[in-house]
């Protein structure tokens, strides 16, 4: 039977896994309980207690966290009377001689620009889900660019990058963290939280629910 | 038509794929749309059954993903000069540098994730795609899980860029120490760029449609 251009079947619409195409009812799962797919087990929905509170503020938090982390100085290092501190900058910048400048644009992509566009986007989709309002016009496809980014937002990656650059100076000169660094620290747990409270299909379905 | 109905446990699960019953799933939101349909109602990206340039895109982004991997482990990385000597180490030379310094850990951070784990991914994603049109050892449960592995750790290569970009900000001590990136930087970021951008060619549902169990 068809529904506009939906599939239904005894007046319930049809849902397939996108890992390995198995057919499901769509489900109507309470919150804080888990669908999986029956074939492969792949999370098809997690819809959680007050999930667009949330993930709404740890978004905001990551996006101040951002700011603090890219103009604060990130770790100072001394030796020999000599002194340098390296803000998140000085770091994209380090590629900005001859022909490496395209990685230098490339990493302010990866670990500034691509991670702040996709909470921005995060953020203008969840907005008015909070408060069960119509979604912003162009809401879908803010939410899109964000799944579309997520495994090039790579500040986490960053992060554990400064812990092993850290060991191989230890031996030349003395380290110390700077307020950049703990920032950026933060913003680590931070989309972690988020990413985890995120139930991507719910999200689809307040869109289009909220739509009409 | 045969579905499964998760919300009703105990029901024997009637069983069958989107493809199987001619239609075409949507892999962002999971909604089911009838044969022809070019853009979803629920999220309005495109969909499409399976693509048929999957594997061609998988093989062409894996190639040139080995390729520049070449030079990547060829040319310097870093360039340390310090009051006494000057030298350019590799990938390998630098993780070596650090084993010798018992940095055992860090040593094995770096070995893992610039040499380990770009090439195990060379060799997984082959296998995968390989696995599409023929029958393979591993059978659709475990090539899942082996393709769950490789997107998920593939990003982590960066790290090695990224150590090169901080140590080169950070060190630049004058006459006492000086560190500068290599050329091959670039290449090795190109190499991790371009094996996110096989795995991410491959549709995972490819993997399932050769499962023998299923049918
Ligand atoms: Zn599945
Ligand atoms: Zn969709």
């Amino acid at each position: 039977m068809l529904d506009g251009d939906k599939i239904l079947i005894e007046g319930r619409a049809l849902i397939a896994c996108p890992q390995c195409d198995m057919l499901h009812f769509e489900p109507d799962i309470p919150e804080d309980h888990t669908a999986t797919c029956i074939r492969c087990g792949q999370v098809l929905a997690a819809p959680r207690t007050n999930a667009y509170l949330r993930v709404l503020s740890l978004a905001t938090t990551a996006v101040i966290l951002m700011v603090g982390a890219v103009f604060f100085p990130f770790i100072e290092l001394e030796a020999a009377g000599l002194h340098n501190t390296t803000s998140v900058i000085d770091a994209i910048l380090a590629f900005s001689t001859g022909l490496m400048l395209p990685l230098s644009f490339a990493v302010a992509m990866l670990i500034v620009l691509i991670p702040v566009t996709r909470f921005a986007a995060i953020i203008y989709t969840v907005w008015p889900l909070v408060r069960n309002r119509k979604p912003f016009a162009g809401a879908s496809e803010a939410f899109r660019l964000a799944e579309f980014l997520r495994p090039w937002s790579m500040a986490e990656i960053f992060i554990v990058g400064v812990s092993v650059a850290l060991v191989k100076v230890a031996g030349l000169a003395t380290v110390s963290f700077g307020p950049a660094f703990w920032a950026f620290a933060g913003l680590v747990v931070v989309t972690v939280l988020q990413d985890n409270s995120m139930c991507r299909y719910t999200i689809w379905k307040s869109l289009e629910q909220n739509r009409a | 038509m045969p579905v499964h109905d998760m919300e009703i446990s105990g029901t024997e699960p009637r069983l069958s794929t989107a493809r199987a019953q001619g239609l075409i799933a949507c892999q962002r939101c999971g909604l089911v749309h009838p044969a022809g349909t070019e853009h979803c109602s629920r999220c309005g990206g495109p969909v499409r059954s399976r693509d048929p340039h999957s594997l061609q895109r998988v093989w062409a982004w894996l190639f040139a993903g080995i390729v520049v991997y070449i030079p990547a482990n060829i040319y310097p990385m870093l360039r340390t000069a310090t009051l006494l000597d000057k030298e350019e180490s590799t990938i390998v030379g630098g993780a070596i540098e650090l084993f010798h310094h018992g940095s055992y850990m860090v040593a094995t951070v770096v070995f893992v994730a610039s040499i380990l784990i770009p090439i195990g991914k060379f060799i997984a994603i082959a296998y995968l795609a390989l696995g599409v049109r023929k029958a393979v050892v591993m059978n659709a449960h475990q090539r899942h899980k082996l393709f769950e592995v490789v997107e998920f750790i593939g990003r982590w290569s960066m790290i090695d860029v990224f150590v090169v970009a901080i140590l080169s900000a950070l060190v630049q001590l004058g006459s006492v120490a000086i560190i500068n990136p290599g050329i091959a930087a670039v290449s090795f970021a190109l190499s991790v760029a371009f094996t996110m951008l096989s795995a991410q060619s491959l549709d995972p549902r490819l993997i399932w449609d050769a499962d023998e169990e299923f049918k």
